[in-house]
């Protein structure tokens, strides 16, 4: 019954879900630094990393989220709606930064825990949901900041109390060798090295593995399927809060209308990292290459000098190649 | 030597809508024996294991465990009280490693929380051995679960229960996939796990294979038990010709004999 033979590591490592996103991400990065030299300055690649990590943020949730079998496409829209909540409440109730931050916590987790618990109540498909969560956030985050400040943005919060403090914690720069680093990259790495070991090193990540993969096995396991997805969705609600928050401390105001769209360059990120769209197999560290993707792409059509509009071509060819490259390493490695 | 009663299901009834599924059923489950369900599709096998084994509550009637009266609504009670089912799709998770599925559910943890985290090389280790002692060598336990065979897989789910310290096994349909070979295999594990003192419930329709092994019979029919003997009481002919429906088949026999002759 001896049917798996030994393999060598060069195999096992092209088994990694990583594998496609690797290579597209190295196949970028010679590009833009041929294409764009100016990338290869310590400033772009701070830069690159930035946008990379307001993504990547992000992305961490989705992944896990995908492995466990759904989407969130409210994913966008729900860090505005964080971001908008912190804002107005700290300014309209004129109560300390922090008091904003907390609510707007406790409510991202909420919309998250909305989400998961109306797709395990209705087992409706987590597309139809949270698109309904979506539409509906989208509209209450330009009604009610209407309604709010007459606007469409938060009035600037930056000379409020505990303003400087929450401003450390979520947008501060750092110094690295003479080099602007924003602290948003520090927020990305904690993420990726939290959601990975919760996925390979906790029994809530053999659940999600589990849940993605089949969801009536893993019930008759004993496996607490429907906790799970719950608590998913509940931590695409923490990404959502984070990014929110170094958004709103970031620019001291928020744009009520934003997010929109951004919810499918997170399950970009996560499928070039090598996630597959129907569950149960992916990477986290997968996930945080597919944002560095995103952020050499972005800013290499920049210093390239090149018409931003150029940015969504590449993005769909990456999407295309990463995925081409996944399936074709994995059929081939399964052949064996 | 007659095994002390671990399982007895009185009355039982089950309704889907308006169809009804168990109709006062009662049948009495054993210590190292195996007990045989059979019976064509849609005889109400399938209904009888998910009540047992916690995936759906029985509508009326009592179910008792260990003689006491019980009303089992998830497969985590029913694990708690020692009944382990192995499904007929597995329930294993193809695209996992067979070490995350071996203790999927019942993972082996260490450290203290909030930094409690799965014991790998220990899963990774045990889940080796149980599946070496059983007779699976897989010199790749992080190989998906899905890469196996139909047999092998069968055979580590049911080492999985096994191991897991299930006093009752229920395995549905274990052999309906698989070929012959195969099929020897995982009936040596059924015959192996009666031998342990566990009492097996072996779902079938094919009565070759359930008298291979099995030490007392059902048999279902529509919702009803048709036949519920010892192996003493029946030979393979006669429980052959009940599996058939018996009367039913006579009487098709007739026909077919008037159509063609």
């Amino acid at each position: 019954m001896n049917r798996v033979g030994r393999r060598s590591a060069l195999r096992i490592f092209l088994t990694r879900p990583e594998v496609g996103s690797l290579v597209g991400a190295l196949v970028v990065i010679v590009f833009f630094s041929v294409m764009a030299p100016t990338i290869r300055n310590p400033d772009s690649m701070s830069t690159v990393l930035y946008q990379s990590s307001t993504l990547g943020m992000m992305a961490v949730g989705v992944a896990l989220l995908m492995i466990g079998g759904e989407f969130d496409l409210s994913a966008g829209v729900a860090v505005i709606t964080s971001a908008l909540t912190a804002s107005m409440i700290a300014y309209q109730l004129n109560v300390n930064v922090w008091v904003g931050v907390g609510i707007a916590l406790a409510l991202s987790l909420g919309i998250g825990a909305f989400n998961g618990w109306m797709l395990v109540r209705t087992g409706l498909p987590s597309f139809l949901v949270t698109l309904g969560t979506f539409l509906m956030l989208q509209g209450i985050n330009l009604a009610i900041t209407r309604l709010v400040t007459g606007n469409v943005a938060t009035n600037d919060i930056s000379n409020m109390a505990g303003f400087s403090s929450a401003k450390a914690l979520f947008s501060s720069t750092l110094d690295v060798g003479g080099v602007g680093m924003s602290v948003s990259i520090l927020w990305w790495l904690a993420l990726v090295m939290a959601g990975t070991w919760i996925l390979l090193r906790t029994s809530a990540g053999n659940w999600i593995l589990a849940v993605g993969g089949n969801a009536a096995s893993a019930r008759a396991a004993g496996v607490p399927v429907k906790a799970t997805k719950i608590g998913l969705f509940m931590g695409v609600g923490l990404c959502a809060w984070i990014a929110g928050m170094h958004q709103l401390f970031e620019y001291d105001t928020v744009q009520s209308g934003g997010g929109v769209g951004l919810e499918l360059e997170y399950i970009v990120a996560a499928v070039v990292g090598g996630c597959l769209l129907t569950g149960g197999y992916g990477s986290i560290i997968g996930a945080a290459i597919g944002a560095l993707i995103f952020g050499v792409v972005s800013q290499g059509v920049v210093y390239a000098g090149w018409n931003p509009d150029w940015f969504k071509f590449f993005l769909g060819a990456m999407l295309l190649l990463a995925t081409l490259v996944n399936m074709a390493v994995r059929s081939q490695v399964d052949r064996k | 030597m007659i095994g002390k009663p671990v399982i007895e299901l009185r009355n039982i009834s089950k309704w889907y809508g308006n169809v009804r599924a168990l109709d006062d059923v009662s049948i009495t489950v054993r210590d190292g024996e195996v007990t045989c369900f059979l019976g064509d599709n849609g005889a109400g096998k399938s209904t009888l294991i998910k009540i047992t084994s916690g995936l759906h509550p029985h509508d009326s009637g009592s179910l008792r465990i260990d003689g006491k009266d019980v009303h089992l609504s998830s497969p985590r009670q029913a694990l708690d009280l020692g009944i382990a089912t192995v499904y007929q799709d597995l329930a294993l998770v193809a695209l996992m490693p067979v070490w995350r599925n071996f203790f999927l559910g019942s993972e082996l943890l260490r450290g203290v929380r909030p930094l409690r985290r799965l014991d790998v090389q220990r899963m990774r280790r045990v889940a080796h051995e149980e599946l070496g002692k059983i007779g699976i060598d897989l010199p790749n336990i992080d190989a998906a679960v899905g890469k196996l065979s139909g047999g092998e897989m069968q055979v580590v789910a049911i080492a999985r229960a096994i191991y897991f310290g299930a006093r009752v096994l229920i395995l549905d349909e274990p052999t309906a996939a698989l070929g012959i070979k195969q099929s020897g295999i995982v009936l040596k594990y059924i015959a192996a796990a009666r031998e342990k003192g566990l009492a097996v419930i072996f779902i079938s329709h094919n009565p070759h294979h359930a008298y291979l092994v099995g030490d007392h019979f059902v048999v279902l029919h529509l919702g009803r038990s048709a036949l519920d003997v010892d192996r003493s009481q029946i030979t393979l002919e006669q429980l052959i010709g009940h599996m058939a429906g018996g009367a039913e088949i006579e009487a098709l026999a007739h026909e077919l004999g008037h159509v063609t002759g």
